[in-house]
């Protein structure tokens, strides 16, 4: 596979120009922004593989932009990337269309794969995000919510369950396939599907549950 | 614990700068009724743009001799009485000629070069004066007498309206409001022009009355005008009055902003600059400066996204509270990082005490033996157990081939959870890591998950 072509966007420089000494020979760094609307703007004009996203910028929250990016060119794969553990943000992120999640302290070596693996189309979570869904979707659907189109959304799989608990336990998806019996690209399509739950569930106890994490 | 409990407080070395002393700064001056200077500072005469209601005048001078703002204002309220509202314009005159603190030049020197501004003053000053004649003519009774030194009052707001800086301005503005809004300055809305309405048919009312009261001479009926004309004020400034208390309210809150701003700026250098001052410091050792980025990413997570204090007791009640505990344990102990990730949570009874006891054993032999740079911490309430994963991906062990000490070990892990019902399953191969599996029942199947 060619190397992904990927635009950062993050408002500390600092920041950027790191990222970009790291992943300069795995991944090709096609451009930098520092907030949403020149983000929009860039990645509209160079229309790169995968836009590395921090989750907080000054003009908005990243999910502003995947907003705006996605409704024009849905082609575009988000991946993002954040120094917050805030459980809101980082669902609010990935409902408005991001692919996965890491945290800022990944590895070059892990960030570089996670890249890749977006922008090859496969989900990315990180431990503590597997955790988040895990604990979000804990317990039986509950009679005060309004069920989705598709009851499916709303829960997930024992088999679903079982991934998540091992990636919150770090291990690979090479590991999991292993320790399952099963092909790395069934892990694969199991993270995917509980990414596309964790979209478009409208599951309120997700919502609820972000803020009630937050007052906790 | 915060790194500067575990290695001593660093002394003031040029490199972290102490928010005191911006704090200070940013707090010199003090509220109105707060304590001040008996000397005044002893420089020039200025205006004093922080403490203002109108120009600065009275805090200015207030501060230039030492007195209480609020002193100075009721000898200009009385003064004004007693001079028959000569007060106001001596007041204008005061604004336009004393230079605000901090600037060069007054108004004045500015508004003399403003043809524009000189005009506008005049033709004001000079309607007023005709409207006053008329009034005269009319037979205005005592206010007229109050009303003719406000010539030079219009004459001057209009010329620092001109030329005044945008606080001068917004501060005129501020005052003038009521009268914008009774020419349509301000966005009118249909219950303000009723109450506009009606104030003006009382103070019209209230006016004719007085203005009769000389020829009737009856002794009830200038009570009844001044009862009137009072009523009409209040019915036109009452909503701004409100408007200012509201304006005072926000002031206040300001205030609590800019406080939990300097108990930000504590925290901050407490803990954030003494530890990067830390790390450059001890820059020739990679352990221990990854050892204190981490205790200090985790004390500042919890403080911002958790809520909880560092100083706080770290007292475990919950599941998540001990996992916490145990990984902040390990990581400044070991120089180990621990990634623990906890999916839901439940008050701890003695049996989850002991799994986290077992799990705590499990987390230090990994941290010890398994020379694994990072180890993975999981905990998970469900309805009716709690399961802890210990996962490294260190060198492993061939569990039939057991070294003593470590055997010792998964006896001891393996004896905490039998005892009390719960489980222990320990996988490991040399090369592959090792991955201790703790689950115990839970005896109240209810908790916050």
């Amino acid at each position: 596979m060619s190397t992904p072509r990927v635009v950062l966007v993050d408002d500390h420089g600092l920041f950027r120009s790191g990222v970009r000494a790291e992943l300069g020979r795995q991944v090709e760094v096609v451009g930098e922004a520092d907030d949403v609307q020149p983000a929009i703007d860039l990645i509209g004009e160079l229309l790169p593989d995968v836009v590395l996203l921090d989750v907080h910028l000054p003009g908005g929250g990243g999910q502003a932009v995947v907003q705006a990016v996605k409704a024009s060119h849905p082609e575009v794969r988000f991946l993002a990337l954040s120094a917050s553990d805030a459980p809101e943000d980082v669902i609010a992120v990935i409902r408005a269309g991001a692919r996965g999640y890491v945290t800022k302290t990944i590895s070059t070596a892990e960030l570089a794969d996670a890249v890749r693996r977006v922008a090859a189309g496969d989900a990315v979570f990180s431990h503590r995000l597997a955790g988040f869904v895990l604990d979000a979707f804990a317990g039986g659907p509950t009679a005060d919510v309004k069920p989705s189109f598709d009851p499916e959304l709303d829960q997930l799989t024992s088999r679903e369950r079982e991934v998540l608990r091992l990636i919150a336990q770090g291990y690979t998806y090479k590991e999991i396939a292993r320790e399952l019996f099963i092909s790395t690209k069934t892990v694969e399509s199991h993270v995917s599907s509980v990414l596309r739950k964790l979209q478009l569930s409208t599951r309120h106890q997700l919502t609820r549950w972000a803020a009630e994490r937050r007052l906790a | 614990m915060s790194p500067i409990a575990v290695f001593g407080r660093l002394g003031h070395d040029g490199t972290v700068e102490h928010p005191e002393r911006w704090h200070r700064d940013q707090f010199r001056h003090r509220g109105p009724f707060g304590l001040r200077d008996r000397r005044g500072h002893g420089g020039p005469l200025r205006r004093e743009p922080t403490d203002r209601l109108g120009g600065g005048v009275a805090s200015g001078i207030a501060a230039w001799r030492g007195f209480s703002p609020t002193t100075v204002r009721i000898v200009f309220v009385l003064a004004t009485l007693i001079s028959a509202g000569w007060g106001l314009p001596l007041y204008v005159l005061a604004w336009l000629f004393i230079p605000m603190a901090g600037a060069e030049h007054n108004i004045f020197s500015k508004a003399r070069n403003d043809t524009g501004g000189i005009r506008l003053a005049v033709g004001l000053a000079s309607l007023l004066i005709f409207l006053l004649l008329v009034a005269g003519a009319l037979n205005g009774g005592w206010f007229i007498s109050w009303a003719w030194p406000q010539v030079f009052s219009v004459a001057g707001l209009a010329l620092i309206w001109r030329n005044g800086t945008p606080e001068d301005q917004a501060t005129l503005r501020h005052l003038l409001e009521p009268l914008g809004a009774a020419t349509g300055d301000v966005k009118p809305n249909r219950r303000s022009a009723w109450r506009l309405v009606i104030a003006a048919v009382l103070m019209a009312a209230g006016l004719g009355w007085l203005f009769s009261a000389h020829a009737s001479l009856a002794l009830l009926r200038p009570l009844g005008g001044v009862l009137l004309v009072i009523a009409s004020i209040v019915l036109a400034m009452g909503p701004w009055w409100l408007r200012i208390a509201r304006d005072l309210a926000l002031e206040r809150q300001a205030k609590a902003r800019a406080e939990e701003r300097v108990d930000i700026a504590a925290r901050v250098h407490d803990s954030v600059l003494q530890t990067l001052a830390l790390i450059q410091r001890r820059a020739d050792d990679p352990q221990k400066v990854i050892q204190l980025a981490r205790l200090q990413e985790r004390e500042l997570r919890s403080w911002l996204f958790e809520g909880r204090s560092p100083d706080d007791a770290d007292e475990e009640l919950t599941i998540a509270d001990g996992v916490r505990q145990i990984q902040q344990d390990i990581e400044s102990r070991y120089g180990v990082p621990v990634e623990a990730v906890t999916v839901g949570d439940c008050d701890l009874d003695e049996n989850l005490s002991a799994l986290l006891a077992a799990a705590r054993e499990a987390t230090v032999n990994a941290a010890k033996w398994s020379g694994a740079s990072v180890i993975s911490l999981f905990a998970e309430v469900e309805p009716g157990e709690v399961a802890i994963v210990v996962r490294d991906r260190g060198k492993g062990f061939d569990p039939e081939s057991v070294p003593e000490d470590r055997k010792g070990l998964a006896e001891s892990v393996h004896g905490r959870m039998t005892r009390r019902g719960g489980t222990a399953t320990v996988t490991s191969a040399p090369g592959e890591g090792t991955k201790v599996t703790l689950k115990m029942p839970r005896s109240v199947a209810v908790g916050r998950t």
